[in-house]
């Protein structure tokens, strides 16, 4: 594509379907914590 | 739903259900102000005429025809159908928990949320009784989970270590036979750090967040000692010696910035320059009366600083140097599920904390709202309802949220700064709304260009 560059995969999608498993780290968002906000997090799904 | 921005002289085209991220030229970010699907084969002629003002209508033609392939393939203006995931993923275990180990503070921070270490509740350390109470309880509503996660906070947590070592010892001791592993955190202004602590700090815990605001004149405004004096020398000096023997395991220093220091990105160099690399500095929460506070009149300054920080990291990148600037972290690739991502922190739910009373309430901020309060550890009582009205908060529950943008990254905000300055949970705070924004378009420019980067 000539105007339209894309950069990243787009799986969201995805990662719905087969999520959810909880056993990634809590999170907090707040600015007086662990520093652990979710855009940020691994996840720690078995393979 | 779709978001797109103009930063650094490239145009950002976020497809917000599906995650994808775009890089477009000038006509597609104007084409896109008129056009919304179901789009026809041709575009539109009105659209033609309005824009064919500024660009060659070969152009329009050939940029609609680009983002109509997208749509088709399901890669642009995807639908959001994640909502039943949030109605049915609700009520889950609890695997974390943040102790409250000491309700008092050597600092007397001015904008500590804790009101200087006491929770407005009378200074106070846990005891190990109450501590092992904190774990027998994580162990029992953790059910099939494995990986717990435990947080030393305070207060200053530091100021009550012998009781911090003895609960580590007693979690491990179960971790065998309860088949857990448990996962060590801890929060300190540094005032008491010593060999002998660092070593244990080391040894056990597996993230450690070190509060520090930046330059020394910035941090000695709030982070003052009992005495009055600024906490700045010591602090680093103590900083120094620990970050150098931490090896590969995480470490954060952290700070907040105030309206005294909006142009962070000086604090956030500072850092670097001490030798640290793992920096996160966040915006004060605070009534707006205090004069400290962050008001909506300083956002135009923040946002601008907060590209003035993305220029100099990449800066420090392009040197050869690496600065982990916490809130430009971002994994386009392989961030969390989105079913994570409807709830983000899930206080209350999967997280809660717990007093030196043994009270226990949804997470640390939440910690003397009486409305709020779960339960307590000595008479064994513990609320379902609350845990229920967390589990059922996500993004879906929160009207401002629905229709956000961010919602997959910000997963709607923090409840208790909803609940402390947008009156409940379910308001997102607008102030700490805007700012987040801001700085999740940095970090996804900042990706894009890493990942724009390594293609070439
Ligand atoms: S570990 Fe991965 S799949 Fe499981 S809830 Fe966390 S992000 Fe989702
Ligand atoms: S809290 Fe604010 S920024 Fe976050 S998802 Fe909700 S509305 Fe968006
Ligand atoms: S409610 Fe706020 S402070 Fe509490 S855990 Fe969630 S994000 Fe953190």
């Amino acid at each position: 594509m000539k105007h339209i560059k894309t950069i990243n995969k787009a799986n969201l999608k995805k990662t719905a379907e087969k999520g959810g498993c909880g056993k990634c780290q809590a999170s907090c968002q707040s600015a007086c914590k662990t520093s652990c906000t979710v855009a940020n997090q691994k996840c720690e799904k078995d393979a | 739903m779709i978001h797109k921005f103009k930063l650094r002289d490239h145009n950002i085209l976020l497809d917000v259900n599906s995650g994808g991220v775009h890089i477009i030229d000038d006509i597609t970010y104007d084409l896109l102000d008129h056009i919304k699907p179901p789009f026809d084969d041709k575009c539109p002629q009105g659209v033609i005429e309005e824009l064919s003002k500024n660009y060659p209508v070969g152009d329009i033609e050939e940029c609609y025809g680009e983002i109509k392939e997208l749509y088709d393939e399901k890669l642009l203006f995807t639908e959001d159908d994640y909502e039943r995931f949030a109605l049915t993923s609700v009520a889950s275990p609890i695997k974390a928990m943040c102790l409250h180990i000491a309700h008092d503070c050597n600092l007397r921070c001015e904008y500590c949320f804790a009101s200087t270490g006491d929770f407005g509740k009378g200074r106070k350390l846990m005891t190990f009784e109450t501590g092992r109470k904190a774990i027998d309880f994580l162990i029992k509503r953790s059910a099939a989970r494995k990986f717990l996660e435990l947080d030393f906070f305070g207060g200053e947590p530091l100021m009550n270590f012998d009781v911090v070592k003895q609960i580590v010892e007693y979690a491990r001791s179960r971790e065998k036979e309860c088949g857990k592993t448990f996962r060590f955190t801890i929060t300190t202004n540094g005032m008491l750090l010593d060999d002998d602590k660092i070593d244990f700090i080391n040894r056990e815990m597996s993230n450690v967040v070190l509060s520090i605001d930046g330059r020394k004149e910035v941090n000695d405004r709030m982070r003052k000692r009992v005495s009055g004096s600024g906490s700045y020398d010591r602090i680093v000096e103590r900083f120094k010696r620990f970050v150098p023997v931490r090896g590969d395991k995480d470490y954060y220093v952290r700070g907040t910035y105030t309206k005294y220091n909006l142009d962070f990105s000086n604090d956030v160099m500072h850092l670097y320059d001490l030798g640290f690399d793992q920096i996160s500095v966040e915006p004060v929460m605070a009534e707006p009366t205090e004069p400290y506070a962050i008001t909506e009149e300083d956002l135009d300054t923040i946002f601008k600083e907060y590209e003035i920080l993305l220029d100099k990291i990449l800066k420090v990148r392009e040197q050869g140097g690496h600065i982990n600037f916490f809130h430009f972290m971002l994994d386009l690739d392989q961030g969390p599920c989105a079913i994570k991502r409807l709830r983000g922190c899930g206080c209350g739910n999967e997280y809660v904390a717990v007093t030196p009373d043994g009270d226990i309430y949804p997470c640390h901020q939440f910690v003397g709202i009486e409305e709020y309060k779960m339960g307590n550890l000595d008479e064994g009582t513990f609320n379902e309802d609350i845990k229920n009205e967390f589990a059922a908060t996500h993004v879906y529950s929160k009207p401002e949220c629905r229709s956000c943008w961010a919602k997959f990254y910000c997963s709607g905000g923090c409840n208790a700064n909803n609940y402390i300055y947008a009156g409940d949970i379910h308001n997102a705070h607008k102030l700490s709304c805007s700012i987040q924004k801001k700085r999740l378009e940095c970090a996804i420019m900042m990706q894009a260009l890493k990942l724009m980067d390594t293609e070439e």
